[in-house]
This record gives structure tokens, C-alpha cells and sequence, in this order.
């Protein structure tokens, strides 16, 4: 059903898009004999055929492959594991759940099959115990996850790990709640 | 144990020492949140300002600051003042001994073109004689420091303690600017956190700052580059070195007592453990090789021993070894369930630490001799204990409220202070052994 609603939305944009191209201002930017660029920044403006100033803007944001890729299906389809990509861990403790098992399984297989793709893992602690304690746990277990996802198949070099410890909260209330949500290994596809 | 409270705001100038200071002024809070009845009971009569000058460092109430959290002191509020003496041939010791005083502390500030001569004399009341006159000359930039150094003199004179009034701290302070961003800065400042400098600034976190035993330079770890580093600074130029990017985690840069090495903790051979790297070549040796998580090691200040966190015995705990590899660890916290990030006393005989026990985090200290342990904080999340250089005070940080500040406790644990700055949460305080 929710798909259907967003290629019959695709469609009324397509057509209100294509009613629209006749008003739409002609002149080709790059083309156009009247452009200008005065030096002083990269963007380009020209003056259409009614005398309208049109501007070229500079753009805002260069997606990386990687940001490109997180909005793929099936990393963005929740029913997809890939779209689950933080482990959680209990108090004082490097050791991964069972129910985090299929996760990694699902990251494996993906790197598996794509063996140029990178990631790195994240990991972190709660605020709970000293500052660099914590930053040595936090490598434990983001090395938990290595490992498995080593024992699986993915090639070592594949993979990078860095610990933030504490440092990276991201939920900052000082509760059980918000320390279980900080007790994790974030899986960063590059 | 009574509970008095005092806030004393002060208005902060700002410090041009180095060209790339961040903060022009702060309102910085000292609160005496804790203090003792047993303590010297001091009067310090404001001093006399020359007639229409501009001068607002208030020397009085800098000294009161600082003798009242140092533990030893009980300062007499201004509002009980019966008379303002600011000469000797002022000076009614009666009316002072009226009123429960055992010690006076006048002054006056004359002016000659840019100097300022400042003059403070330190009595006895009971014994009604001087103990101390002390004159110091100073550009008006320095009039802060000056009142330090009266402190110390008066600190000095009564305790027979060196006082530690114009020493140096570190500390990291971090703003959240948005969902996962924030900002960390490096900042070194007073003692009692006035004159705040920005020493280093990032997007990325900044920890684990520890001054060279010279004072001149600063070890800390930075992940500025997407992984932790350990950097040194060189805090008169500015200049900064890489000293530690290996693979994995580069942390807990802890001093040699010499200052030619640095105790690391690296992870590039698995997991975390102590190494030695001597600052001349970069060498390194490695010093534990557990299975475990070894890291935040502290020398003892003869240099002979290394103390440092491990959970080799499965929950963390302090366990010191020889900085030399010859001779195996030994365990030495034994109370509470979560022992760590150690530091030893000037004279090497008390350990300080931060313990856990029924989820409660606080800073204790360890006779090695006697092995008795004491707790001297509440909780419920103190970190980053350290000793001031005359092993008087410890200084850590604590969670209150929302906000992470820092604190001073005395040995004792009867006097405690904190030092509030203005923005973010302030952590991982180290004070300068040398002023």
C-alpha cells in the first residue's frame, strides 16, 4: 500500500512538473551568451529573454557514496537488518547479545558481498567509570563485533574501529535509559 | 561538620597571554559548599584603594577566597566587621579577639605612575604582634597574581605549608552545539579556574590532559583526526607534536617525574596496555602485557613505580608495579567494586582514586602505609582525581545538576569547593606541579 501511494504521488509530481515546462525559463545557463561571473564568487547569473536575473547556485552538498548508499532501500527499510546498524551492550561488559547476532550476520553478508566496501566501528560506553577505562572498554567492543564479523568471513581490512569511550553520548540524561543507549558500536558504512 | 555557604562572583579580565585566547571575561563562582569549625578563625580587612582609582581586583576578598578553601581557614564575613583598619597604628587587637579572631590581615595599595605597591601586614591577635609585612610591586595585569602571593605568604606563615595560590590547572570543556556536535576546548587557567585561557580547540573530543612536571608543556589526547592521538604543547609558543598515532586507542599520557617519558596506554598489539615512550626518540616499551584492559598509569614521584587501572581480576582495580618491567603487579584497592585512574601524592604516600560501589562513583584516597581507605566525596559520578602540589587538596570533577563542574576537596574531606565556569561541562581537571 505504501509504496503504491508514493509512485501514484511520483506520478501527479511528473505530471504538474511537465504542465509546468512550458513557463519554465529557457535559457541554458551555461550556454547563454549573457552569463555572467563576476570573479568574486562561483556562481553564475544570466538575464532570460524577459529580463529575468537568473541565478546559478552553488551546490549546498556533495553526497558521499556512503551517505548515498544509507538511503538505499535496504539500508533505510526498517523490515531490512541492514537498516539496524548500533549494537547494544550491557553495563561493564564487551560481551554481544544474542538478539544483536543476526545484526552482524546481515553486515557480513553485505560486505561479503561487496568486498571494496569499508566500515568503521564506532564504539562507546555510558558515562558510568573513568574516562579512559571506558575508552579501552569501548574498543572491546567494538573488537566483539570485529571478530565476529571476521569469524563470518569479512576480510579484516575491510574494517576500522576507533572508541570514543564516553566522550560521543547520545542520549544525555543521566538514567538507566539513557546509558543503555549509550553502551553501543555503531556500524559506519564509508 | 557545619554547612556554610558563601558565593563570591568575580569578574574576570581578560588574559592576553597568548594570541589565540577564546574567552575575553567569564563570571566564574566559587562556592564553599562544605567547611570546618576547627579551622583558624582570620579576618582580612579589605585594603585601602588610592583615592579615585580605576583598579577592581578586590585583593582582600581574592586572599579570603583562597585561605577559606584551603581547609585551614575560617574567614570572617565583611558584614561582621566592626572597624576597617587598613595601618597598624589602626589595628585594636581587642576588639578583633572580641569577636573570636586569632589572626588580622590589613593592607593598602598606593599607586606611582603604572605600579602598584601593595602592602599587607599579618597579626596575631592574641599574642598582639606581627607575624608578617610583605610589600610586592606589579603592573596593574598582575595585581591577581600579587593577592596570590599574599595568600601564599599567609598560608605559608600560619601552616608552615608551601601554599599552592599561584598554581596552574587544566581542564576540558565541552558545548553541545547540536544533536552530536559539539565543541571541546583545552583550557589552562588559575588555580581556582580566574584567567581562563583556550590552549586547543576541536570538533572532535579532547582528554586526558597532564602537565610536564616543569609546568611548561601539556600532554593530552585529541581525536581531531577521526582517531585518538597523543599531542604535547608547548604552552609559551603554541607549538604542538604528535607523539603517539598507532593503530587502535593512544590514551592516559601520564609524565615521567624527570619529564623525558611518557607513560601511554596503546592498543596496537590487541588490547589496551602500558607502554613507556621516551620523548627524545619516540621509542617505546611495553610495560604490561595482560589480557586485560591495563591503562591509566601515574608515576610515583621517584619514578621508581607505576601505578595503573586493570580488570585482569575481571571488574576494574589499581595494581602498581616497577616503571622498570622488573617485578610483577600488585593489587592495592580492595574497597568498593570499581577502583580506578590513580595518582600519587607529592611524597608518594597516600594514592588517590576514584571508587565504585553500589553504583555510586567517588574519590577516595589510599595510606599505603597503613592501607586505610577513606572516601571523601558523595558521588554520585566523581571523576578525575588529582592532588594539589602541596598534597593539601584534591581536585576532581563531579556531575551537579545537568552540569559537570569541578571541585576541590581537602585531605580531610571537610572542605569542598567548586569552581564553576560558565559554559559546558568542565572535566578532567590536572593541576601544574610548579607555579
Amino acid at each position: 500500500m505504501k509504496i503504491n501511494k508514493t509512485v501514484i504521488s511520483l506520478f501527479i509530481m511528473l505530471a504538474l512538473l511537465s504542465g509546468c515546462s512550458k513557463d519554465v525559463v529557457k535559457d541554458d545557463l551555461s550556454d547563454s551568451t549573457n552569463s555572467v561571473n563576476d570573479g568574486s564568487n562561483n556562481e553564475t547569473y544570466a538575464y532570460s529573454e524577459d529580463g529575468t536575473k537568473v541565478t546559478e547556485l552553488n551546490l549546498d552538498k556533495n553526497f558521499s557514496a556512503a551517505e548515498v548508499l544509507m538511503q538505499s532501500p535496504e539500508f533505510l527499510d526498517p523490515a531490512s537488518p541492514l537498516s539496524k546498524r548500533t549494537i547494544y551492550f550491557e553495563y561493564d561488559s564487551s560481551q554481544v547479545l544474542n538478539e544483536f547476532i543476526a545484526v552482524i550476520e546481515a553486515h557480513a553478508q553485505y560486505l561479503m558481498t561487496n568486498p571494496n566496501q569499508r566500515i568503521t566501528l564506532e564504539g562507546h560506553s555510558d558515562e558510568r567509570g573513568t574516562r579512559e577505562y571506558n575508552i579501552a572498554l569501548a574498543e572491546q567492543r567494538a573488537k566483539s563485533v570485529f571478530k565476529m564479523l571476521k569469524l563470518i568471513g569479512v576480510m579484516g581490512n575491510q574494517i576500522d574501529i576507533v572508541s570514543y569511550g564516553e566522550e560521543k553520548p547520545v542520549a544525555l540524561e543521566h538514567n538507566d535509559d539513557s546509558y543503555a543507549l549509550n553502551r553501543r558500536v555503531e556500524v559506519v558504512y564509508k | 561538620m557545619i554547612k556554610l555557604i558563601k558565593k563570591i562572583p568575580v569578574l574576570l579580565i581578560c588574559s592576553q597571554l597568548l594570541a589565540y585566547s577564546h574567552v575575553l571575561h567569564a563570571e566564574l563562582t566559587i562556592e564553599i559548599t562544605e567547611g570546618v569549625q576547627s579551622a583558624h578563625k582570620i579576618a582580612v580587612v579589605p585594603f585601602a584603594v588610592p583615592q579615585g582609582d580605576k583598579l577592581t581586583t578586590d585583593i582582600g576578598q581574592i586572599i579570603s577566597q583562597d585561605l577559606a578553601g584551603s581547609g585551614y581557614f575560617n574567614v570572617l564575613a565583611r558584614e561582621e566587621m566592626l572597624s576597617h583598619p587598613t595601618r597598624s597604628a589602626q589595628v585594636k587587637f581587642r576588639n578583633w579577639a572580641a569577636i573570636g579572631q586569632d589572626y588580622l590581615v590589613i593592607g593598602f595599595i598606593t599607586k606611582d605612575n603604572n605600579l602598584y605597591h601593595i602592602q599587607m601586614s599579618l597579626f596575631d591577635v592574641y599574642k598582639k604582634e606581627q607575624l608578617k609585612g610583605l610589600r610586592i610591586t606589579v603592573e596593574a595585569t598582575s595585581v591577581n597574581m600579587a593577592a596570590h602571593h599574599l595568600s601564599d605568604a599567609i598560608y605559608q606563615k600560619i601552616t608552615g605549608i608551601p601554599g599552592v595560590f599561584r598554581t596552574r590547572i587544566a581542564y576540558v570543556t565541552s558545548v553541545a552545539k547540536a544533536q552530536n556536535k559539539h565543541q571541546y576546548n583545552l583550557h589552562v587557567a588559575d588555580y581556582d579556574g580566574a584567567n581562563p585561557t583556550s590552549i586547543a580547540q576541536s570538533k572532535e573530543p579532547i582528554m586526558s590532559p597532564a602537565w610536564s612536571p616543569d609546568g611548561g608543556k601539556i600532554a593530552y589526547v585529541s581525536f581531531e583526526n577521526k582517531v585518538s592521538e597523543i599531542f604535547i604543547q608547548t604552552l609559551a609558543t603554541g607549538e604542538r607534536k604528535s607523539v603517539a598515532k598507532y593503530k587502535g586507542i593512544n590514551g592516559s599520557p601520564a609524565w615521567s617525574p624527570d619529564g623525558k617519558q611518557l607513560a601511554i596506554t596503546l592498543s596496537k598489539d590487541g588490547n589496551s596496555d602500558i607502554y613507556i615512550l621516551t620523548l627524545a626518540d619516540l621509542s617505546l616499551r611495553k610495560l604490561t602485557r595482560s589480557y586485560a584492559i591495563d591503562t591509566e598509569a601515574a608515576w610515583s614521584p621517584d619514578g621508581k613505580e607505576i601505578l595503573f587501572t586493570s580488570d585482569r581480576g575481571s571488574r576494574a582495580q589499581i595494581y602498581i608495579m616497577p616503571s622498570n618491567g622488573q617485578g610483577s603487579a600488585e593489587r592495592i584497592s580492595f574497597d568498593g567494586n570499581y577502583n580506578a585512574r590513580g595518582a600519587f601524592s607529592a611524597d608518594g604516600k597516600t594514592v588517590v582514586m576514584v571508587q565504585g560501589a553500589q553504583g555510586n562513583y567517588r574519590i577516595a584516597v589510599l595510606d599505603l602505609a597503613t592501607r586505610t581507605n577513606t572516601v571523601l566525596t558523595n558521588g554520585p559520578l566523581d571523576e578525575s582525581p588529582g592532588f594539589s602540589p602541596n598534597g593539601q587538596t584534591i581536585i576532581y570533577a563531579r556531575r551537579k545538576g545537568q552540569n559537570q563542574i569541578l571541585s576541590t576537596v581537602t585531605l580531610d574531606g571537610l572542605t569542598k569547593l567548586d569552581i564553576q565556569h560558565t559554559t559546558g561541562n568542565v572535566r578532567e581537571p590536572a593541576w601544574a606541579s610548579r607555579k
